[in-house]
C-alpha cells in the first residue's frame, strides 16, 4: 500500500534543514508520496524509518536492473493498470536472439545490428538494448566464446538462455560483473539456478507452468533471499500469454500477490516463425505489461515501428513531450526556402514537419521552446508571443541561412503578427499560415509560391 | 497454492449496433469486458475491419499501396470489389476526399451519387467518410444519408458543428452516425448527449474518438479510448457505451516514415513491410484500447490484425 504524504512525514526527522532540495520535511514527504523524490535525498533519515519506508513504498512490481554499464535495462517498477492513471514507468527491454549455433559471421552481423540500429527522432534516441544469447550447441566452451564475443564488442545488456546450470555457470564466469539475466530457472533446476544467481549477483528469470507454477518457484527463490526475478509463464499462444499478463499485473497490483510482482519475459521469438508477426505480437505486449520482449531478429522495418510503439505507450501522460529548440531542415532548403515557426510540443512538431514534407516544398522550420505546450496554450501562457518569438528569430541563426525575410507563423498566432513585425524592427514580413497542419501543403504550394 | 487473482465485475455493457441491411449486415459492440478480457466477460461480436476506398485517385500514396491498388484507383466500385473479393473486406469505407474545397472541390451532389453507386454495387456494409471540411461534409453527408436510404450505412465524421443537420437526416433515413470529437472523453460524451437529445436512436450511434498514428500521438487516442471504455463498463456511463470506430489508415500512411523509400532511409528497412507493420500496430493498439471498427488499407496489415483479433477473442 502506498503511504500518504502525512504518514511519510511522521517518519521523517522533521528538521526542515532543506538539504534534500525542498525547504520543509512536509514538502519532501509530499514529493515522496507522489514519487517525485528519492528517499536517499534525505541525509538524516533513520535506519528504522528507511526500512519502513522502502518496504512500504516499494512498487508492487519489483524494479529489476539488467546490465552494469552501457545499455542497462531497468524493467518493472510499475504501479498502475492503465497509463492514464499515472504513467507506465520503465519501458520494456527489446532483445534480439543470438544462438551459439549460428556461424560467427552471422553472430558478428547481429552484434553489428545491436550496435548500429539507433534512431534519432528529433532528439529522442530510439534503440534496442539487449542480446538474448541462447545455447543451442550444448557445448559450454562454444557458448562461452559467443558470450565473450558479444560482451567484448557491444555495450548492450545480456540475457543468457540455457536450462543447464553448468552451461550457465561457464557463461556467467565469462561475463562476470556484467549483471546478465539468467534464463531460466525451472522446476527441474531451480536450486542450482538460485545458487548461480546468488554467486554472480544476477537477476534470475523463473519459467513455470502457468501462473501458479511460476508463483511456486518465485516463492522458493524469494525464500532463499533472491529479489531480482523475472517471470515467464511458459504461455506461447497469444491468447494465453495475453491473459497471463493481465492476471499477473492485476494479482500484483490489486491482489498484493508478491509471488507475481515481477516483470515478465515475452518470448515472442517462440510465438511465431514470421518476424513481422513476432514484432506485431511484441507491440501487443508493449501495451499489455510485457517486461522484456525477445525477438528472433531485428530488421529496420520491424524494429522501428516497435520502438515507436514503446516510446508512445511509455510517454508520461502527465508531461507533454518536447523536442529541442532550434532550426530543423525539411527536405533540402536553400536561401530562398520558406521559414515556418512552431512550438516544441512533440506532437505538433511531428505533424507540422510531416505536412511540410508532404508539400514537397523544402523548408526551414523554427521550433521555439514552449516547454512542450501546444501553440494555443503556449500563446495564452505568454510563451509564444511577439516578445519571445522576436529574440528567438534573431538569435537562432536563420538570418544567415535565408536571403528573404518572410516568416510564416501558425494561424492561431495571427493576433501577434503586428507586434511581431514591430519587435523585429520591421525587417521581417510576417505571414499568417494555416491553423491546422493539414492545410500546410496547400498553403506552401499556393500562397507561399505567390508571396 | 492459492493465488488471489482479482476479477473485475463490469456493471455496464456496450450497445450492439447493426450496420448494413442485407444478409451480410454486421453487428458490432455488445462487450461486457475490456477488450479481450474474456476470462471475466463477453465479447459477443468480433472487431471488424473496414477497408479504405477513395472516391478519386489519391495523390502521394506510398509505393506499397500503389502496388496493390494501382489498377483500381480510378474506379471506386472496382476498388471496393477488389477489397471484398481478394482481401475479404467485411466492410468498405468510402472516403469522399474529392469533396475537399481546398482540393478537387467536387460538388456534394456528385460525390453523394458515387457513394450511392458504391452502396448499390457491394453487398457488405458501407461507411461513407467526408473530407473533414465541416461545411462541405454537412452538405455531402446529408445527401448521402438520403440517397442511401434503406442501406443502414455509417456516415462520418459527424462533428459538433454539423451534428444537428446530419443527425436529422440519419434519423429520417435510418443511417448510423460516427460521432466525432477531437481526442477528449468529455467532448465525446457531450456530443453523444446532443445526438440523443436530437432524437438519434442509441442504435444508430458510433463513437469516433479521433486517432493519431504510431509515432504521431497514438498514445493520446489510446488513453482516451481506454477511459471511454472503462467509464462505460465500470462506471456505467451509458452515454459512452457505444462501439468505437477508428479511421486508422489515413493517419498511418500519411506519415513520413510510412512513405519513405528504402533508398531514402536504409536504416528503416523495407518500405512495404515498414508501412504494413506501422498500420498493423496502430490498428492493434487501438483495438486493445477499445476499437470495434478499424478502417484499414494494406491487405498484409489487415491479415496480421485479423489473425491476432481472432486468436485473442477466442478462448
Amino acid at each position: 500500500m502506498p503511504l500518504s504524504g502525512i504518514e511519510i512525514f511522521k517518519l521523517l526527522p522533521k528538521k526542515n534543514c532543506g538539504e534534500c532540495g525542498v525547504p520543509t520535511c512536509l514538502a519532501f514527504a509530499m514529493n515522496l508520496a507522489q514519487g517525485k523524490a528519492e528517499l536517499d535525498a534525505c541525509p538524516y533519515i533513520s535506519e528504522e524509518a528507511r526500512e519502513k519506508l522502502s518496504e512500504v513504498a516499494a512498487p508492487p512490481i519489483r524494479e529489476v536492473v539488467i546490465g552494469s554499464d552501457g545499455r542497462v535495462v531497468k524493467v518493472g517498477g510499475e504501479t498502475v493498470l492503465f497509463r492514464h492513471e499515472k504513467t507506465f514507468v520503465n519501458p520494456p527491454g527489446i532483445a534480439m536472439l543470438i544462438s551459439d549455433a549460428m556461424d560467427d559471421s552471422e553472430i558478428d552481423a547481429r552484434i553489428d545490428k545491436l550496435n548500429k540500429m539507433v534512431y534519432d527522432r528529433a532528439g529522442f534516441i530510439l534503440r534496442p538494448e539487449m542480446a538474448a544469447l541462447r545455447c543451442d550447441s550444448g557445448n559450454p566452451n562454444r557458448f562461452g566464446d559467443v558470450v565473450g564475443r558479444v560482451a567484448n564488442s557491444s555495450d548492450c545488456s545480456i540475457m543468457l538462455i540455457s536450462y543447464d546450470p553448468s552451461i550457465q555457470a561457464a557463461a556467467l564466469e565469462i561475463c562476470k560483473g556484467k549483471r546478465p539475466l539468467i534464463y531460466a530457472a525451472t522446476e527441474e533446476n531451480i536450486d542450482e539456478m538460485i545458487e548461480l544467481a546468488k554467486e554472480y549477483t544476477c537477476p534470475l528469470a523463473i519459467k513455470g507452468n502457468g501462473l501458479i507454477g511460476v508463483a511456486k518457484l518465485t516463492s522458493m527463490a524469494m525464500q532463499s533471499g533472491l529479489k531480482d526475478l523475472l517471470i515467464d509463464t511458459g504461455a506461447r499462444s497469444l491468447k494465453e500469454a495475453f491473459t497471463h499478463h493481465i492476471m499477473a499485473r492485476r494479482a500484483a497490483l490489486v491482489g498484493k500477490v508478491k509471488e507475481l510482482g515481477f516483470p515478465t519475459i515475452v518470448m515472442a521469438c517462440e510465438m511465431s516463425d514470421d518476424l513481422l508477426m513476432q514484432t506485431f505480437i511484441g507491440a501487443i505486449f508493449i501495451a499489455k505489461y510485457g517486461g522484456i520482449i525477445v525477438l528472433s531478429d531485428f530488421q529496420g522495418h520491424s524494429l522501428y515501428p516497435l520502438l515507436l510503439a514503446r516510446m508512445n505507450i511509455y510517454t508520461d501522460p502527465r508531461r507533454p513531450l518536447a523536442v529541442e529548440e532550434g532550426i530543423y531542415e525539411i527536405g533540402k532548403p536553400n536561401e530562398e526556402s520558406p521559414v515556418l515557426l512552431t512550438c516544441n510540443f512533440s506532437l505538433t512538431y511531428f505533424l507540422v514537419s510531416t505536412e511540410i514534407e508532404n508539400s514537397r516544398v523544402p523548408s526551414w522550420l523554427l521550433v521555439k521552446d514552449t516547454e512542450g505546450l501546444s501553440v494555443m496554450t503556449a500563446w495564452a501562457g505568454g510563451k509564444l508571443t511577439a516578445d519571445v518569438i522576436a529574440p528567438f528569430v534573431r538569435k537562432c541563426g536563420i538570418e544567415s541561412k535565408v536571403k528573404h525575410r518572410k516568416l510564416i507563423i501558425p494561424g492561431y498566432l495571427a493576433p501577434e503578427s503586428g507586434a511581431l513585425e514591430e519587435e523585429l524592427g520591421g525587417e521581417w514580413e510576417i505571414l499568417v499560415g494555416p491553423r491546422e497542419a493539414a492545410n500546410i501543403p496547400a498553403y506552401l504550394r499556393t500562397i507561399w509560391q505567390a508571396a | 497454492m492459492d493465488l488471489n487473482i482479482p476479477k473485475e465485475t463490469y456493471i455496464g455493457q456496450i450497445r450492439e449496433i447493426v450496420i448494413g441491411s442485407n444478409d451480410r449486415a454486421i453487428k458490432v459492440g455488445g462487450e461486457s469486458c475490456l477488450p479481450f478480457y474474456t476470462f471475466e466477460g463477453e465479447m459477443p461480436n468480433p472487431i471488424r475491419i473496414a477497408m479504405d476506398v477513395y472516391d478519386y485517385p489519391p495523390e502521394g500514396w506510398a509505393e506499397a499501396l500503389l502496388e496493390v491498388y494501382g489498377d483500381v484507383l480510378n474506379d471506386p466500385i472496382a476498388w471496393a470489389r477488389k477489397c471484398i473479393e481478394q482481401f475479404g473486406a467485411e466492410m468498405i469505407c468510402l472516403q469522399l476526399v474529392s469533396t475537399d474545397p481546398y482540393g478537387i472541390d467536387r460538388p456534394s451532389e456528385e460525390a453523394a451519387k458515387v457513394a450511392k453507386q458504391v452502396a448499390d454495387a457491394i453487398d457488405v456494409p458501407l461507411i461513407v467518410w467526408g473530407c473533414g471540411n465541416e461545411a462541405k461534409d454537412m452538405e455531402t453527408l446529408r445527401l448521402v444519408c438520403e440517397l442511401c436510404e434503406g442501406k443502414r450505412i455509417v456516415v462520418g465524421p459527424v462533428v459538433e458543428k454539423i451534428y444537428a443537420r446530419v443527425g436529422a437526416q440519419a434519423i429520417a433515413y435510418g443511417q448510423v452516425v460516427a460521432a466525432s470529437t477531437p481526442i477528449d472523453i468529455n467532448l465525446s460524451k457531450q456530443l453523444n448527449i446532443l445526438l440523443s437529445n436530437l432524437g438519434v436512436p442509441d442504435e444508430q450511434i458510433l463513437i469516433d474518438p479521433t486517432v493519431g498514428g504510431l509515432g504521431y500521438g497514438i498514445e493520446y487516442s489510446y488513453s482516451v479510448m481506454e477511459r471511454i471504455r472503462i467509464a462505460a463498463l465500470l462506471h456505467e456511463d451509458e452515454r459512452l457505451a457505444f462501439p468505437m470506430i477508428c479511421n486508422v489508415a489515413k493517419e498511418v500512411w500519411g506519415t513520413r516514415e510510412a512513405k519513405l523509400r528504402e533508398e531514402e532511409a536504409p536504416l528503416l528497412g523495407k518500405a512495404k513491410e515498414r508501412g504494413v507493420l506501422m498500420e498493423a500496430i496502430t490498428a492493434m493498439l487501438l483495438a486493445l484500447a477499445g476499437a470495434d471498427i478499424l478502417i484499414m488499407r494494406h491487405p498484409d496489415a489487415v491479415a496480421l490484425v485479423r489473425r491476432a483479433l481472432n486468436e485473442l477473442r477466442n478462448a
